[in-house]
């Protein structure tokens, strides 16, 4: 049959975010992918020459919702860093808290979408059912279910009490034994089995040329982390990467899993060895000088690069999401795959295109 | 096969996971950042949260007494309540309603007295009894409450 050239998007129930991709399809096998993006640029970058280096972490907070916490995290290191400037010890274990609280929902929203992009609709309401606690712990600790905005610089802006973290615990423990129930369903089921294993298969040496980042250079065998670089307080908690060896969709899904798990026990550990303290560092003086500060959102490496000239409006600021640099390897994995694979392993990269178009 | 089967009969056989909103509304956590309000008696109209709102939603006029905010062009963020040096302002717990008109705050006080010194009337000039205000005033100091 002759080649057809079929959009995948804009619009499509899987995924989050519109992301247009031109399939070129031969007799239903995929030959070829190329993206097209621009459906959620906003052009938040360019705000920071109308709005100054304050206001600039509530902008920076709403580039993408799962994650705007980390988003927060990242700009206000980078500004402490060029401030001179460092957060005290109490506030870099309340961001490991809330920000692996972030990854816990993140990972969960993907695995309710994983699931229902092949039709397990119950297994969706399930993952978002245990995100719930998550978005109440949330509320009820900074103030608000997603965009929390606790970052500031020079620390954080909510402190928890001993009563919220006696709260978050036993929700936790409420949370693992949830997820643990749903390791069957998820994991070893035939159907899912069937949808995933082999499909979109990202070999180590294709996934360190191309660039990717987070859960799905991880699901390739590659141990890389950016926890690993021991910003915030994670340079006293014990912390490994997940990694998962075959590359496919379901050891992407599994290495997100796993690190549910994880941040449960990261989340436990931050709050056993939070010190009393204060949660703000005053600071004078205005952002001068250039810095790249990197974190690991829950898609993956977050890089910032940001440029002061020591006035209140910065000269630059340049965001590399982890989408981003997943795309092309993407666009790899695509070409071989049946039609009806493409929603499935699109998602698996756990595309944020809001990130990605900022 | 039957791997998500006791998870069902688990949700079968146990309370509902969701609320009937509205008939049952769970109380609003307390920590809430929610509807911004503003106690005009209390508000000197220094604009310190004007100058730092993110989404600049916020526009105070001294000279006037008037404080307005744009309430669907808040984000709720808090920065400004953080800010206020007479804690006029504080959020409520829980977000605005529902509105099928954009709403806009303006609240009407009573602006701050001038600083400048009485002079005598026979030596004063003509434009000593115009505006209550000028740019001269040092900003950011706590003008006396009328």
């Amino acid at each position: 049959m002759a080649k057809t050239i079929l959009p995948f998007g804009p619009q499509h129930p899987v995924l989050p975010e519109p992301l247009h991709l031109k399939l070129t399809v031969e007799d239903e096998i995929v030959i070829e992918a190329i993206p097209a993006f621009g459906y959620v640029h906003r052009g938040l970058e360019s705000l920071a020459a109308v709005r100054d280096y304050n206001q600039m972490v509530q902008i920076v907070e709403r580039v993408c919702g799962i994650c705007s916490m980390i988003h927060a995290m990242c700009y206000c290191q980078g500004l402490e860093e060029m401030l001179g400037i460092e957060a005290p010890p109490r506030a870099r274990f309340l961001r490991v808290v809330w920000s692996e609280l972030h990854r816990i929902h993140s990972h969960l929203l993907f695995l309710g979408l994983f699931a229902d992009a092949f039709g397990f609709e119950s297994l969706f309401m399930q993952c978002w059912r245990i995100r719930e606690r998550v978005m109440d712990i949330n509320e009820a600790t900074a103030g608000n279910r997603v965009i929390v905005s606790v970052n500031a610089i020079g620390g954080v802006r909510r402190d928890l009490s001993a009563e919220h973290r006696r709260w978050i615990e036993s929700e936790l423990d409420l949370i693992a034994a949830e997820v643990n129930h749903l390791e069957k369903p998820l994991l070893e089921d035939y159907t899912v089995k069937r949808r995933t294993v082999d499909k979109g298969v990202l070999t180590r040496d294709k996934a360190i040329e191309l660039g990717a980042v987070g859960p799905m250079l991880r699901g390739s065998g590659v141990a890389q982390d950016m926890r690993q670089l021991k910003y915030a307080a994670f340079d006293q908690i014990d912390f490994e990467p997940v990694v998962e060896q075959a590359g496919d969709s379901y050891a992407r899904a599994k290495v997100r899993f796993r690190e549910v798990l994880q941040s449960v026990d990261l989340v436990r550990q931050a709050l056993a060895r939070m010190p009393e303290g204060e949660i703000l560092t005053k600071y004078k003086g205005k952002p001068e000088g250039e810095v790249v500060t990197r974190v690991e959102q829950p898609r993956g490496e977050c890089l910032y690069y940001i440029k002061g000239v020591g006035e209140k409006f910065l000269d630059r600021v340049r965001i590399r999401t982890p989408t981003f640099a997943n795309i092309p390897p993407l666009a790899t994995i695509l070409p071989g795959l049946e039609l009806a694979d493409v929603p499935v392993v699109v998602l698996s990269i756990d595309p944020c295109i809001s990130c990605t178009e900022r | 096969m039957f791997l998500m089967t006791p998870t069902i009969l688990r949700n079968f056989f146990s309370a509902r996971a969701t609320r009937p909103y509205p008939t049952t509304r769970r109380e609003p956590f307390p920590e809430v950042r929610g509807e911004l309000v503003n106690d005009i008696e209390k508000c000197i109209f220094c604009s310190i949260c004007a100058t730092k709102c993110p989404s600049q939603c916020l526009h105070v006029d001294k000279t006037a007494g008037t404080w307005e905010c744009e309430a669907y062009a808040c984000v709720n963020c808090g920065v400004c309540v953080e800010n206020c040096p007479t804690k006029s302002l504080s959020q409520k717990p829980l977000y605005q309603p529902v509105g099928t008109a954009r709403v806009h705050i303006r609240l009407q006080g009573v602006p701050p007295k001038s600083k400048k010194k009485e002079v005598a009337p026979s030596a004063a000039p003509a434009s000593e009894t115009a505006a209550p205000a000028d740019d001269s005033q040092s900003s950011g100091d706590a003008s006396p409450k009328v």
